[in-house]
């Protein structure tokens, strides 16, 4: 069974002084395919486990088997959970070992099988062989799953090295493995294997430490899609259409594992339909045709299919249907870098459609706030009466993170402005007049028994009855009610989290998963004297507190993993006055942010407001 | 009755004709759409069909227009060019107990949204998809479609040098267990195609053709009236009986009479006028079509029917309760539930 994390009394907190203990950047060199993301997994979990803050990050290629993995730990005693190059190598893959060699700082150390004979020969690291072959003699499994376990001999020798007890690893194997022993042991088997030949074979030569800290007691593990779907169920979903692609699959695998679980059937009766769609082009219709309907529909893709659903969703906009559509942004087209993360969705989603719309768009940082915008996009899709966007990305998605344990939503479901058969006896219906003043109509479901109930939805010129109508007024009229609604999206998306610094003169816009090595290099640049400002969004359209952010500081810049500034330019457009006063760090390679490069970035911004 | 008293005359819920009725057609005079959109107004009022447990669908052309044209108290949704058959699923999965009525074009099944309606008819959503089949592209001035016959030639479009797609041919291949043919100057084919269709528990497809006055009617062409009327060969006579009604046989030569059972209990009553034609056999409804094709016959009636496969919201487990209407206890699991559900993480 599976040991709840509370079940073992926490450690207490321990002082740490020691600048490589709890501090340090784990790399795990492996070949795709051989069954190394469960090592890695009960790695991080175990330092998870022993207190200390975590976050994985994986960078694989697209492919199934054979190319070249990596795994990145931050372990960081000050909670710091963006990507920083590593101190650390397990090098276990023959293709890569004399690059991964050279790539470790001095001062570094590493893990290596010991048959990879690498031909890269370095004094200031330390280097440790491990025999894998003769560790798994103790194992009596054959073929594939042989080559599985031998990942566990770096997992062992690594918990002898840095110092984890081997009870913390079972643990992390047990939760990895959803407690079933038959799992458990013979990976175990492998790790103690792995222990005490490093015990009596190795000596520790490197200064790489972890010990006990309480820094994670009551938080969780999990990955960005997991936190969605997980958040998705808890808002109603009840109609997923979707087409598989990287990094968005396992959005749907989530739904389709918590869904069975915490809404079982009625009496037979189901609660949810799931359809795998034969392209983005149907996904994204069936969630329209479902959100029409009066269902709760959602959609998961990437850019690629985003591209697709550029037709429905300009379709969706003016027939105002709610739908959800999740986008774990990855690089692309094509076949692009379809396993790298990236932010270069913003600006073609935010106008999706052709011409003429403007979607709210909600931009998750967190594995919290990707189990907020979960259930939430539903209730202002629905509220909202359009599709609403929820801008994920392959890190926050598909990598592990840490986070508090998420809040109930509030309140009951919002299902926005419907009108029963009663409703419309008493009051008429016309389905796009704007009664409230806020640009959103009143909408009837199919179904309605109300003879005067229903209408006909379609993308072409209508007026305010849903009749359809070429006129040139009702379409002017119908495009003066939408920017009424466009206002009261923007008044109704999240606000933006600000974090004001005293006497800064430089404020940075950011949004999603570059906090994390934002949050960093501001405190590496405060702790050097250089103050800066942050305003993180969480939604589009931009709100007034940004248009205030910007007012406030001699100049903004505005920090995006893309190569063309999306977000500056949707700002720079969104504040034309205040453009002369923003700048840009807009740069993408696939992988994260570290700290020290957005400092490298920031710093011409601050000497120029210096001087 | 005279006509003062038909208009006034109402069917079993109390509902008169025209208030089956919709917008004024703005398709063109003598276009066999407004035939067909007659024919379901009609059908909808012998039916006495709720109107609000009906769903209109459609894709864009001239035939997607049409259900403006009937059923104005149904909710409809005229959505993209192809795109009919991925709404209609949707739709269809958030409210399974209404009635769809899909009306597409050859051009909006057959080329753009061919893919769709291939995946539609695969998943078996319930609902009856007719095609109103006329060869051509009219808003667009009378390009080919992929239904047209090949080597036909037309003034604006030229010579087709591509062989005709049979829809129903590949409406049988995708795994249709209801499917059709008809002439939109054929109107009480037509109707009681509707019937049954409005009856069966997932896709029913019916390919009308549907003559263009305006670019395609050229008495050589095979899809005008002309060629229509002198073409047709029906493959049996069609009477649809109600579930309350007795079927009465009346055996005329030469075919057999069949009765084929439709899934909420009326029937089928199918007088073949081809002896060793057989509905329920796949194998020869794809084989006599083949041959109809080769050598050039319209042949019209109910060409393949199996009720043997599940409806896709049957298939997905969904019950007496409507995802649409399904109560928020049911959609939001409680408190406690994401308790445990963390206690994994």
């Amino acid at each position: 069974m599976t040991l709840a994390p509370t079940e073992v009394p926490p450690e207490p907190p321990t002082p740490v002084f020691d600048p490589h203990v709890n501090d340090f950047s784990l790399v795990v060199a492996t070949a795709n395919g051989t069954g190394s993301q469960t090592a890695n997994l009960t790695l991080m979990r175990s330092f998870f486990r022993m207190g200390v803050p975590v976050n994985g990050k994986n960078v694989f290629p697209s492919n199934i088997q054979g190319l070249p993995t990596w795994f990145h730990i931050r372990v960081s005693k000050d909670g710091y959970l963006g990507r920083k190059e590593s101190d650390l190598l397990v090098a276990f893959n023959p293709a890569t070992v004399d690059a991964d060699l050279r790539a470790l700082p001095a001062g570094g150390a590493a893990v290596v099988r010991d048959d990879l004979h690498p031909s890269v020969a370095r004094d200031d690291i330390t280097v440790y062989a491990v025999p894998v072959k003769r560790i798994l003699e103790v194992s009596d499994a054959k073929g594939k799953v042989r080559d599985y376990l031998g990942n566990m001999a770096y997992v062992g020798a690594l918990a002898w090295l840095l110092g984890v007890p081997l009870e913390v690893v079972e643990h992390a194997l047990s939760v990895q493995f959803g407690g079933r022993r038959k799992l458990v042991d013979p990976n175990m088997l492998i790790v103690r294997a792995a222990h005490a030949w490093a015990v009596a074979n190795l000596e520790k030569r490197d200064p790489f430490r972890v010990v006990p800290m309480d820094l994670t007691r009551d938080l969780l593990l999990m990955t960005g899609n997991e936190a969605g779907a997980l958040g998705s169920v808890f808002g109603g979903v009840s109609v997923v259409a979707w087409y598989p692609i990287t990094p968005s699959t396992s959005f749907v695998d989530a739904l389709r594992d918590f869904l069975p679980q915490l809404r079982p059937p009625h009496d037979g009766e189901r609660s949810y339909a799931i359809v795998q769609a034969e392209d983005e082009l149907a996904a994204a219709g069936m969630v329209i045709g479902a959100g029409f309907a009066g269902a709760r529909a959602l959609t998961a893709t990437s850019g690629p299919g985003i591209s697709l659903m550029a037709e429905f969703t300009g379709l969706a906009y003016y027939a105002e249907v709610p739908a959800v559509i999740w986008d774990v942004q990855r690089v692309g087209p094509s076949t692009g870098m379809p396993t790298r993360t990236s932010q270069g969705d913003l600006a073609f989603t935010y106008t999706l459609g052709h011409g003429d719309t403007a979607h709210p768009v909600l931009l998750p940082s967190s594995i919290e706030e990707c189990f907020e915008f979960g259930w939430r996009a539903f209730d202002l899709a629905d509220e909202l009466q359009t599709p609403v966007f929820v801008l994920s990305d392959l890190d926050l998605g598909m990598n592990t993170w840490m986070g508090e344990r998420f809040a109930y939503p509030e309140g009951p479901l919002r299902r926005g402005k419907v009108l029963s058969a009663e409703d419309v006896e008493e009051r008429g219906f016309a389905r796009y007049a704007d009664l409230d003043g806020d640009g959103i109509g009143w909408r009837t479901l199919p179904g309605n028994p109300h003879p005067r109930g229903a209408y006909f939805a379609r993308g072409t010129g209508h007026n305010a009855a849903a009749v359809y109508s070429e006129r040139s007024d009702d379409w002017v009229e119908n495009m003066e009610r939408l920017a009424r609604k466009r206002e009261t999206v923007r008044l109704t998306v999240p606000a933006p989290v600000v974090d004001r610094r005293p006497g800064a003169r430089v404020g940075v816009i950011a949004f999603g998963t570059t906090r994390y090595a934002l949050a960093e290099a501001r405190d590496r640049m405060a702790a050097r004297g250089q103050q800066v400002s942050s305003l993180r969004l969480k939604a589009l359209p931009p709100s007034d507190a940004v248009r205030a952010f910007i007012e406030e500081h001699d100049v903004t810049v505005v920090l995006e993993m893309n190569h063309d500034a999306q977000l500056f330019g949707i700002l720079a457009a969104a504040c034309p006055d205040l453009a002369p006063r923003l700048r840009s760090i807009a740069y993408l390679d696939g992988v994260p942010f570290t700290a020290g490069f957005i400092d490298d970035r920031l710093q011409p911004f601050l000497a120029a407001e210096e001087a | 009755m005279d006509r003062s008293q038909a208009i006034r005359a109402t069917n079993a819920i109390g509902l008169t004709k025209t208030e089956y009725g919709g917008s004024p057609s703005t398709l063109c005079k003598g276009c066999g759409h407004n035939s067909i959109a007659n024919q379901i107004q009609q059908v909808a009022y012998d039916l006495a069909l709720r109107p609000h447990e009906v769903l209109k669908l459609s894709g864009i052309g001239c035939s997607s227009k049409s259900p403006a044209y009937f059923l104005g108290m149904s909710h409809g949704f005229n959505s993209l060019h192809g795109r009919m058959p991925a709404v209609a699923t949707g739709a269809l999965l958030g409210n399974h107990h209404l009635r769809g009525i899909g009306v597409s074009g050859d051009g909006d099944t057959g080329s753009i949204g061919f893919g769709q309606f291939k995946h539609m008819v695969r998943r078996n959503v319930r609902m009856v998809y007719l095609v109103e089949n006329n060869g051509v592209y009219g808003l667009t001035k009378g390009q080919f479609s992929v239904t047209a016959d090949e080597g036909q030639e037309l003034k604006y479009a030229g010579l087709n040098d591509f062989p005709a797609v049979d829809l129903c041919l590949e409406a049988i291949g995708a795994g249709c267990g209801f499917v059709a043919r008809s002439f939109a100057g054929n109107a009480k084919q037509v109707r009681e195609l509707l019937k049954a269709a409005l009856a069966h528990r997932g896709t029913a497809f019916i390919d009308v053709i549907s003559p263009c006055v305006a670019f395609n009617n050229e008495d050589s062409s095979r899809k005008s009236y002309a060629y229509g009327r002198d073409h047709e060969q029906a493959i049996q006579e069609i009477g649809w009986v109600p579930q309350q009604d007795e079927i009465v046989i009346e055996p005329t030569e030469p075919g057999e009479v069949r009765v084929v059972p439709l899934h909420d209990g009326s029937r089928l009553q199918l007088q073949h006028l081809e002896e060793d034609y057989d509905p329920t056999d796949r194998r020869s409804a794809v084989d006599r079509l083949l041959r109809a094709e080769a050598s050039g016959e319209f042949l019209t009636g109910l060409l393949y029917y199996d009720p043997s496969r599940r409806g896709l919201a049957e298939t997905l487990g969904l019950g007496a309760r409507t995802l649409a209407a399904m109560p928020d206890a049911r959609l939001r699991p409680p408190p406690e539930a994401l308790a445990d559900m963390l206690q994994r993480f």
